[in-house]
C-alpha cells in the first residue's frame, strides 16, 4: 500500500545503542531500538474521530495482522481492506472524505477472522451517517435514497405499481388486504422483486411455488415498502427508521403466523434490526422455509434439469445470518442438477457488491477498482465449468447476467434457484 | 437579505391519476401529495442566494404554504434540513386543491408585513399549470414580478437574474428589491435532505402557525375533467432485422429527415 500519506514532517527513525525508558535502561544486544517510531510522525487525530463514533470505536482495536486483507472481496479487485482503512486512518487520511468509505459491501467476511473484532459492520454505517450528513454522498447513492424516501423503492418506481407484477405470475398471488382474514404467511416481496424484471421473474416462480403447496399466503401489495436495511449500511439510518416505523405499522395491521421474504437483506433486517424498533414476528427467508416443504415439493419437481450449476452465497444469508444449507439442499432436490462448489463458497463466499448500499454505487466502486466484484464473482463460476450460476438474492440476477456479459461469460446462465425450482416442476 | 420561498403541494404524478366520480376535479383525496418540484427550485435558489450573499447573519430565508393536506409540516422541516432557516404555514379550511388565487392572497396577506427583500416561488406548478402564484403574490404586493428565472445574484439592494425564453433566448435583468421571482430551475439541481437530519430537525423545529382568511376562489369553475383520449397509436415492425433497418431508413427518407 501506499506509505508516506498526508505526513506531517518526514519521520528520522534513529536505531540506538543505548535506551533509557522511564528511568529503566533497556540496552541489550537482543534489543533493537528505535528512537521515534514512524507513527508519532502523523496526525492520529482523523482515526480519533472515527473512533469516538458511537459504531465506530473497533477501527482503533486493528493491530494490523491483516487477516481481513487476505478475504476482502474488494481488495482482490483493488487495494482495500479494514487493515488498509485503519493503517491510512492512523497516517491522517480523513475516511469521512475519501473515496475508500463507499467501497465497503459491509459482507462481513473480515470480521469473520479478525482477531480484534474490528466490526465495519458497524464502523462504515457511523461514518457514512456523518458524511451523508454533511452532504458528502455519491450521486447515484443519493439518488437511490430520494428514490427511496420519495417512493418507498430505489428503483424510483411508482408505490401504486408495487403489485402490478402479480398479473404477471399465471397464478392468484392474494392481497392481504382484500382477504381480510388472518393468513398463515404473509410474504414480503421485497422491491427488486416487485419492479425489476428479473426479479418479477423470481417472484412469480415463488407464486407458482407457493400455490402448488397450497401454502396459505398473502401480500401486502402497494401497502409494503422497502426494508431500508441497506440504505441504512450506506449511512441513511433516519431512513432506515422511518420505512421500518412504516412497515411495522403495517405489519401489524394483518394478522399472520410467520413471514416469508424473497431477499436476504430483508430477512436480515426483519430478524435482526426490526425487533430493535418494537418489531415481534418470525421469519424465514424463502429457501429455508421451502427446505421445510421438502417432502412436498420433491414429488413435484418432475422436469430434470441436465445441468451444472454452481451456488453463490449471500453475505446477508450466509455469514450474516448462518444461513448455508437451505439453498443447496433445494439444487440438491431438483433432478438432474450436478451442483459444484466454487472455491469461494460458504463461510468464505465472494460477495457480488451489491450489499451496504453497494447496489446504488456501482459506476463510483468501478472507479475504484479493476473491475466488479460481480465480474470476479462470474469469472469463478465460469472457471469451474458452471452452467448455471444460481443465486437467492435479488440483488444478485440482474449484477451477475451484466457482469458475465461484459466479461464475455455469456453462456453462464444466472437464475434465482425460485426460478430453478419453478422451471423443474412445470415440467 | 431577506428571502421568502411560497411553496406548495400538489398530487405524486408518479401515482396513478384519479378523477372524482362528478368528473370535475381529481379525486384529491385518493391521493399522496408532495412538494411541486419547481418549489424544490426555489428553495434551492433561495438557499444559495443566501450562502452567496455574504450576509450571514442578516440574511434568512423563509419558507411559507398554505397547509391543505394536514402533512406540510414535514415538507417544512425538510426545507428546514435543507438550509432554511424558519418556516411557517397558513392554516384554515383550505382543502387539497384549493386554487392558486386563495394560495396567492393568504401567502401574499401573511407575508406583507415581514418585509421581503425577494420572494422567490416556482414559476408553476404540476397541478393547474397557470403559473399565476408568483405573478399574484407581486400584484397584491405592489413589487415588480420576473419568472422563468434560472439564477438570482443579489447584492446592494438590486439583484440580477436569468430569465429564459422559448427557443433558448436567454435575457439578463436587473431589478431594484424587493421583488418577486418565479423559478424555473435553481443554478445548481436541489441538495438531498438526509432524512436522518429531516427527523432530528422534525423533534424541535418551530413552524409558525398562521391562521388564514377565507378563499377568494379562482373565479372560473371546471365543467369535466377527463382522462386524455389517445387519437393514434404506434405502428410495430416485426421480423428479420435487416428488413427492419430497411424499412426504418425508408420511412426516414420518406419523412426528409435524412438527406
Amino acid at each position: 500500500m501506499a506509505v508516506g500519506l498526508d505526513k506531517i514532517e518526514p519521520g528520522k527513525i534513529i536505531e540506538k545503542e543505548h535506551l533509557i525508558v522511564e528511568g529503566m535502561d533497556i540496552s541489550g544486544h537482543w534489543n533493537r531500538m528505535f528512537e521515534q517510531r514512524v507513527i508519532w510522525d502523523y496526525d492520529v487525530d482523523k482515526l480519533e474521530k472515527v473512533a469516538a463514533l458511537p459504531g465506530g470505536e473497533s477501527l482503533n482495536w486493528c493491530y494490523g495482522c491483516a487477516k481481513c486483507t487476505a478475504v476482502c472481496p474488494v481488495d482482490i479487485v483493488g487495494d482495500y481492506s479494514p487493515r488498509k482503512i485503519h493503517r491510512k486512518t492512523q497516517m491522517g487520511i480523513d475516511l469521512f472524505s475519501s473515496p475508500d468509505l463507499w467501497l465497503c459491501t459491509t459482507c462481513m467476511n473480515c470480521l469473520r477472522v479478525c482477531p480484534k473484532e474490528v466490526n465495519m459492520i458497524n464502523i462504515m454505517p457511523a461514518v457514512r451517517e456523518q458524511a451523508v450528513l454533511e452532504g458528502y454522498v455519491p450521486a447515484e447513492l443519493q439518488k437511490a435514497f430520494e428514490d427511496t424516501a420519495k417512493h418507498g423503492n430505489p428503483l424510483g418506481q411508482p408505490q401504486r405499481k408495487r403489485a402490478d407484477w402479480i398479473k404477471k405470475a399465471g397464478v392468484p398471488v392474494p392481497i392481504i388486504k382484500d382477504l381480510k382474514r388472518p393468513v398463515d404467511i404473509l410474504w414480503y416481496v421485497g422491491s427488486y422483486p416487485s419492479y425489476h424484471p428479473r426479479g418479477i421473474d423470481a417472484a412469480s416462480a415463488a407464486a407458482r411455488i407457493f400455490n402448488a403447496l397450497g401454502i396459505d399466503f398473502g401480500i401486502l401489495g402497494i401497502e409494503e415498502k422497502d426494508d431500508g436495511d441497506s440504505q441504512r449500511l450506506a449511512g441513511e439510518k433516519g431512513l432506515f427508521e422511518m420505512l421500518a416505523e412504516e412497515n411495522i405499522a403495517t405489519f401489524g395491521k394483518y394478522e399472520f403466523n410467520r413471514m416469508v421474504v424473497t431477499g436476504p437483506h430483508e430477512f436480515n433486517a426483519f430478524k435482526n434490526e426490526y425487533p430493535k424498533l418494537g418489531a415481534d414476528f418470525k421469519v424465514f427467508h424463502y429457501t429455508r422455509f421451502l427446505v421445510e416443504h421438502l417432502d412436498k415439493l420433491k414429488p413435484l419437481l418432475k422436469k430434470p434439469i441436465n445441468l451444472k450449476v454452481t451456488f453463490h452465497d449471500p453475505c446477508y444469508l450466509g455469514r450474516h445470518n448462518g444461513e448455508y444449507e437451505a439453498p443447496r439442499e433445494l439444487l440438491r432436490a431438483i433432478p438432474g442438477i450436478e451442483l459444484v462448489e466454487m472455491g469461494r463458497c460458504r463461510e468464505n463466499g465472494y460477495c457480488c457488491g451489491g450489499g451496504g448500499g453497494g447496489m446504488w454505487l456501482d459506476s463510483f466502486s468501478k472507479e475504484h477498482t479493476t473491475m466488479r466484484l460481480s465480474e470476479r464473482r462470474v469469472r469463478e463460476a465460469a472457471e469451474y465449468g458452471a452452467d448455471v450460476l444460481a443465486v437467492c438474492c435479488p440483488f444478485e440476477v440482474s449484477r451477475f447476467e451484466d457482469a458475465a456479459k461484459s466479461t464475455g461469460n455469456d453462456k453462464l446462465m444466472v437464475k434465482d434457484i425460485l426460478e430453478l425450482l419453478d422451471e423443474s416442476m412445470r415440467g | 437579505m431577506n428571502i421568502i420561498v411560497p411553496i406548495k403541494q400538489i398530487p405524486n404524478l408518479t401515482d396513478e391519476l384519479e378523477i372524482n366520480s362528478d368528473g370535475t376535479n381529481l379525486d384529491h383525496d385518493a391521493l399522496q401529495y408532495v412538494l411541486n418540484e419547481f418549489d424544490e427550485h426555489a428553495i434551492e435558489e433561495a438557499v444559495l442566494t443566501k450562502e452567496s450573499a455574504g450576509d450571514a447573519v442578516r440574511s434568512a430565508v423563509t419558507v411559507i404554504g398554505v397547509d391543505t393536506t394536514g402533512e406540510l409540516d414535514s415538507v417544512l422541516h425538510t426545507a428546514l434540513a435543507k438550509g432554511a432557516d424558519k418556516v411557517a404555514k397558513i392554516s384554515g379550511d383550505f382543502p387539497r386543491g384549493t386554487d392558486s388565487h386563495t394560495q396567492a392572497k393568504l401567502i401574499a396577506d401573511a407575508i406583507k408585513n415581514m418585509s421581503p427583500d425577494i420572494v422567490m416561488t416556482g414559476v408553476q406548478a404540476a397541478d393547474d399549470r397557470d403559473g399565476q402564484i408568483g405573478p399574484m403574490i407581486a400584484a397584491h404586493l405592489g413589487l415588480p414580478y420576473v419568472g422563468v428565472v434560472t439564477s438570482v445574484a443579489a447584492k446592494d439592494g438590486k439583484a440580477v437574474v436569468h430569465k429564459e425564453y422559448a427557443g433558448g433566448v436567454m435575457a439578463e435583468f436587473e431589478v431594484t428589491l424587493p421583488m418577486v421571482v418565479g423559478v424555473q430551475a435553481a443554478h445548481q439541481p436541489p441538495r438531498y435532505a438526509p432524512v436522518s437530519k429531516i427527523r432530528q430537525i422534525a423533534k424541535t423545529a418551530k413552524v409558525d402557525d398562521i391562521s388564514g382568511g377565507d378563499p377568494v376562489g379562482s373565479g372560473s369553475n371546471v365543467r369535466k375533467m377527463f382522462k386524455p383520449e389517445s387519437a393514434g397509436h404506434a405502428e410495430m415492425w416485426d421480423g428479420d432485422p435487416a428488413e427492419v433497418a430497411e424499412k426504418i431508413v425508408g420511412m426516414i427518407r420518406e419523412k426528409g429527415l435524412l438527406k
